[in-house]
Parts: C-alpha cells; sequence; structure tokens
C-alpha cells in the first residue's frame, strides 16, 4: 500500500460511510496544540488526538523574565482543558515509538493509536553528549533552563543566591538551536538584575558564534544600558566553551578556564527523541521536511512541524510554530479529502526584550522555494536602529500582547 | 491572473486602483465553502497577534473588520505610508493581490468564523 519511501505518495480520499478520519499530534507545544486546534476548526468531523506528557504546557517565551526576577513561573504554565473543550481528544502520555508502515503510535501505558496522518511536534532534546562534562548531573549544576520549568527555577535560584561581585558565565550553541535571539535576551535580563540587585557582578556570555540574530540592537543596548557589566566573547575571540567542570564551576574554551559563581549552559540540541524514534530526524538530529505541506521527507504520512523541523530561513521560535502550525493543518485537512496541496507564506514574528521597557524585533516572511522555506526578499528585517526610547517601550508592551494573545489562541 | 472576470456583484466601494485586484476579490467572493475554509497564502499567521474581538489586547483584533479597510492598511504599511512597529516590514512580504484575499478573508472572520461553527 504505502509506496516505500516516496513522500510525496498521493494519498485515496477515504471512502464513504468509513469512521471519520483519524488525525494523531504527538506533543502539545505551540505548534502541536495550535495544530490540533486548526484540525478541528477546519473540519470538525476529523477525530484529532494530542498525545501530551505533561498535564500542563510550561512556556518558554517570557521565561527569561522569570530568570530575572520580573515575573512568576505561574503566568507561564497553560492547561489543555481548552482543547477537550473543542473535541480534542488529549492523552496524557509520551509516545514511545512509531509505526510509519502500520501508521500506528504507542504510547508509554502500551495503548495503539492507528493515524491516517500523524504530526510530530515533540520540540527540541537537549544533548548531553555534545559538550564533554556536560552530563544530567552537571545540568542541575549549571543549568540550561533552555526547557521551562525546574531549570528556569534553578538557574533563578542560583542567580538570587549569588554575592554581590559574583561571575555569571553563559554558554551559547552554534545554530541551529532553539531561538535564535534567546540567549541575548537572556543575557540582557540577567545583565538587568545584577545592574539593579547586585550591581558589582560580571556577565561572560561564551558563544560559539561569530554574528547573532538582531545583534546591532543587542550591542547598542548593551553598550547604553550595561556598559562594562556584560561581555561578549565571539567564536572568533575563544567563545566556544570545548569542555565544562561542574565541580568547580568552569567552563572551558581553547583559550582560557572560566570559573563561575553561576554558569547557564544552553547545550547544541537536536529535535525531541521521538522524532529519530520515528524514524523522521536525519543525521543533524534533524526533520527535513517539505515546505508546502511539512511532511517529512523521509517517511510518507508523517508531518513534522516547530522546533524539530528543518525549516529553511524560518527560526525555530514559538511564533514560527503557530503559523507552521496552521499551514500544516490545512495540508493534512486538503490531503485527507484528496486535495492536492497549495502552497502559503508564512510568517515570523520574535520580540527580545533588552530590558523591562525595552523590547526590539524581527521579523520574517517565508515561501517554499527550491524545497526549502525561503524569505521572501524585501520583507522582514530588524527593528530601526535609531528608534526613540517610546518606540522601545511600544514594543516591550507589543510583546507582552503577542505572548497574552498567542497563548490565549493555542491553550484558551 | 484569471483569464476572465467573473461578474462582479459584490462591487467594491472604495476602488483603490490596482490592477487585478477585482478579478482576485471576485473570484474569493465566490469561491465556495471548500475555498473559504481555508486561509489564503500568509493569513494564517495573523492570528499569531491579532485576537479574536472584544478581547481588549493592544494589537486590534481584524476579524470582521471591512476588507476595504484592511487592504488600505496593508497597502500603506506596505509603501512605508503608515507608522507600524512590525506590519510595515510584514507587508513588505505580500503581493497586491495576496493583500486583497488576505483581507478578504478576515472580513469574514478568519480564524474566528470557523470558531464560532464549533459544537
Ligand atoms: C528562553 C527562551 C525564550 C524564548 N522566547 C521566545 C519568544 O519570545 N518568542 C518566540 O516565538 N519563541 C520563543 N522561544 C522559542 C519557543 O519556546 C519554541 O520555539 C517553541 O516552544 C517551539 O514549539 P514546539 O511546539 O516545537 O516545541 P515545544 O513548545 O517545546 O513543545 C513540544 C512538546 O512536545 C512534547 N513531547 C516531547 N516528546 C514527546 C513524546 N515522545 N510524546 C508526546 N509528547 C512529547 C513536550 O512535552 C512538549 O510539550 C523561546 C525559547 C526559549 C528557550
Amino acid at each position: 500500500m504505502l509506496a516505500a519511501g516516496g513522500a510525496a505518495a498521493f494519498y485515496a480520499p477515504r471512502a464513504l460511510g468509513q469512521q471519520a478520519a483519524r488525525v494523531v499530534v504527538v506533543g502539545g507545544g505551540f505548534a502541536g496544540a495550535s495544530c490540533a486546534r486548526a484540525l478541528k476548526r477546519l473540519n470538525r468531523d476529523l477525530a484529532v488526538t494530542l498525545i501530551e506528557p505533561s498535564e500542563r504546557f510550561i512556556a518558554c517565551p517570557f521565561s527569561n523574565t522569570v530568570i530575572a526576577g520580573l515575573r512568576d513561573l505561574e503566568g507561564q504554565q497553560f492547561g489543555y482543558d481548552g482543547l477537550k473543550r473543542v473535541g480534542i481528544e488529549v492523552v496524557p502520555q509520551a509516545a514511545v515509538t512509531v509505526d510509519a508502515h502500520a501508521r500506528r503510535v504507542t504510547v508509554a501505558d502500551g495503548t495503539t493509536f492507528d493515524y491516517e496522518r500523524l504530526v510530530m511536534a515533540p520540540g527540541i532534546e537537549l544533548r548531553l553528549d555534545a559538550i564533554p562534562g556536560y552530563d544530567e548531573a552537571a545540568a542541575e549544576a549549571m543549568p540550561h533552563a533552555w526547557k521551562a520549568g525546574t531549570q528556569t527555577l534553578t538557574l533563578r535560584r542560583q542567580l538570587a543566591s549569588m554575592e554581590d561581585g559574583g561571575v555569571v558565565v553563559m554558554s551559547v550553541p552554534a545554530s541551529p538551536y532553539r531561538c535564535p535571539p534567546g540567549p541575548y535576551e537572556r543575557a540582557s535580563l540577567i545583565a538587568h538584575y545584577l545592574k539593579t540587585h547586585k550591581p558589582r557582578s560580571k556577565l561572560i556570555v561564551l558563544d560559539a558564534k561569530d554574528r547573532f540574530s538582531k545583534q546591532g540592537l543587542f550591542e547598542a543596548a548593551w553598550q547604553a544600558l550595561y556598559p562594562g557589566l556584560l561581555e561578549w566573547v565571539s567564536l572568533s575571540f575563544g567563545g566556544q566553551v570545548t569542555a565544562v567542570e561542574p565541580a568547580d564551576m568552569t567552563l572551558v574554551t581553547d583559550f582560557a578556564r572560566h570559573r563561575s559563581d553561576v554558569a547557564n549552559v544552553i547545550p547544541p540540541q537536536r529535535a525531541g527523541a521521538i522524532a529519530a524514534a520515528a524514524g523522521v530526524a536525519d543525521q543533524t538530529g534533524w526533520c527535513p521536511i517539505d515546505p508546502v505541506t511539512f511532511e517529512s521527507r523521509l517517511q510518507p504520512g508523517i508531518h513534522v512541524i516547530g522546533d524539530a523541523a528543518i525549516a529553511g530561513a524560518m527560526p525555530k521560535s514559538a511564533f514560527a510554530a503557530d503559523s507552521q502550525a496552521k499551514v500544516c493543518a490545512a495540508a493534512v485537512a486538503g490531503l485527507l479529502r484528496g486535495e492536492a496541496p497549495r502552497a502559503q507564506k508564512l510568517v515570523n514574528t520574535c520580540y527580545s526584550l533588552v530590558g523591562p521597557d525595552y523590547g526590539i524585533s524581527v521579523a520574517g516572511v517565508y515561501h517554499p522555494r527550491d524545497g526549502l522555506l525561503a524569505e521572501v526578499e524585501g520583507a522582514g528585517g530588524v527593528s530601526p536602529a535609531d528608534a526613540p526610547p517610546s518606540f522601545r517601550a511600544e514594543e516591550a508592551r507589543y510583546a507582552e500582547a503577542w505572548f497574552h494573545t498567542i497563548t490565549s489562541a493555542v491553550f484558551g | 491572473m484569471p483569464p476572465a472576470a467573473p461578474p462582479c456583484r459584490r462591487p467594491l466601494r472604495h476602488p483603490i486602483g490596482r490592477g487585478g485586484l477585482w478579478l482576485i476579490a471576485a473570484v474569493l467572493a465566490f469561491g465556495g465553502p471548500a475555498a473559504a475554509e481555508i486561509a489564503p497564502s500568509g493569513a494564517a499567521s495573523c492570528s499569531g497577534c491579532h485576537g479574536p474581538p472584544g478581547d481588549g489586547g493592544l494589537v486590534p483584533s481584524l476579524a470582521g473588520r471591512p476588507a476595504e479597510e484592511i487592504v488600505a492598511a496593508l497597502m500603506q504599511f506596505n509603501a512605508g505610508e503608515r507608522a507600524a512597529t512590525v506590519m510595515d516590514r510584514i507587508a513588505k512580504g505580500f503581493t497586491d493581490d495576496e493583500i486583497r484575499a488576505i483581507a478578504e478573508w478576515l472580513a469574514g472572520g478568519g480564524d474566528q468564523a470557523a470558531h464560532s461553527s464549533q459544537p
């Protein structure tokens, strides 16, 4: 029945009188929860099952403000009642195997779910095999806080109990990783915390890159707001962390050993583990997809959206995950009716807070081109370099408004 | 570009004089339920920031606003003639035809129209 490896294989619409088509979604984050909802909106007769082990989703956007003590983690948490209310079956289990041939997902308690189409949105897995010394135990001493939750609170607590005059060291990975501007927003807000509460302290950012998202805007703001407090060390200047020694809180580069009082190690990442188990991740650890339907290039019948996917020029952001989710849902709903998918443009907008009332943004418009999602030329870009403080304050308010709107739309 | 203009039974009150828009608008208006279901190119992203009517948010809701109003705003953003923080950067990624299609869809309720049909 299934053409082996033929991701573009076409699927006959179901015969009349059959049960409603079943779409299974794995992962109830921004991508998966949004996709499940969009599928139900597009066709309320679809049987949509969302497989997600956590009772409550803890959102990463704005979690940097939690670390800086500006907000509490409670405001980051969202449940799945809104999804249940619109008729989505929510299964509080982790998916453990996917049989792409039999079109069947098995969850932790052994229950199986058959699907006609599967949407995988498992987000990321932090690679604890990438930096020598940075394993599970090290992640307790030197938290990544790159999945929001207890890690976020650990880093916040460590900063709060650090003495004034301490040294905070961050380690930032090479691309691709979740939320390209996220480490620099975090550096900014940690600097804000130090400036406000522990002004004799210092923050060193060790980076495995020479350039980063919204760099000009970040650097100008750091100069203005946190002079002498925040030092960014690029790859060329020895920023790449080659090992960590959690016992004495040291980060090692080819050039130096950085002793820290608080260390935030953001390790390299890959797609959530279930993606590899399902055979949709390639040797990079991420999932190649068709840019029109988000169908896997490796396994027909499985679509991959959100951070796990290789979405070309689109960054791994919650905004992008939600945009992809809705485009993917439309493609899946159409394919189940036997309709040919239509190419769609997608938008991304990512805000970063450099201080509580200082927001900056990057936006982009993307379209399928040469098998990838490419940027639409002439569109997008970052906030103006010469904007007045009122503009920065306005973007900070828009950032908050965005978070409220998207979380209400996806989880509300 | 569609080969021939279908009869336009819902003339636009304020034509904005950009070539091609009329035809597309007419095609969209009579596209049938299937076309109404799936958002036109780019439109699915709007609800990332623009919430449902009456949500009291800082970013205005667009669902159910007149298409002409949305077209006019997007054209101004696109041409850099209207003050903006991000909408100028986003609108530049869309053609006149795409803007028209998005506006028509939002005017018809967009995502919200689909929402209210829930049981
Ligand atoms: C500090 C920080 C700040 C950020 N700020 C922003 C921002 O301002 N704006 C923005 O747009 N983005 C931001 N992001 C990025 C954003 O959080 C991610 O891009 C987004 O969460 C991706 O959505 P996703 O659905 O792909 O993954 P996730 O949201 O991580 O969801 C994945 C879900 O899959 C579930 N899952 C995993 N494995 C399984 C399995 N086997 N079975 C079932 N379920 C499974 C997980 O439990 C999880 O709920 C930020 C990220 C960080 C770390």
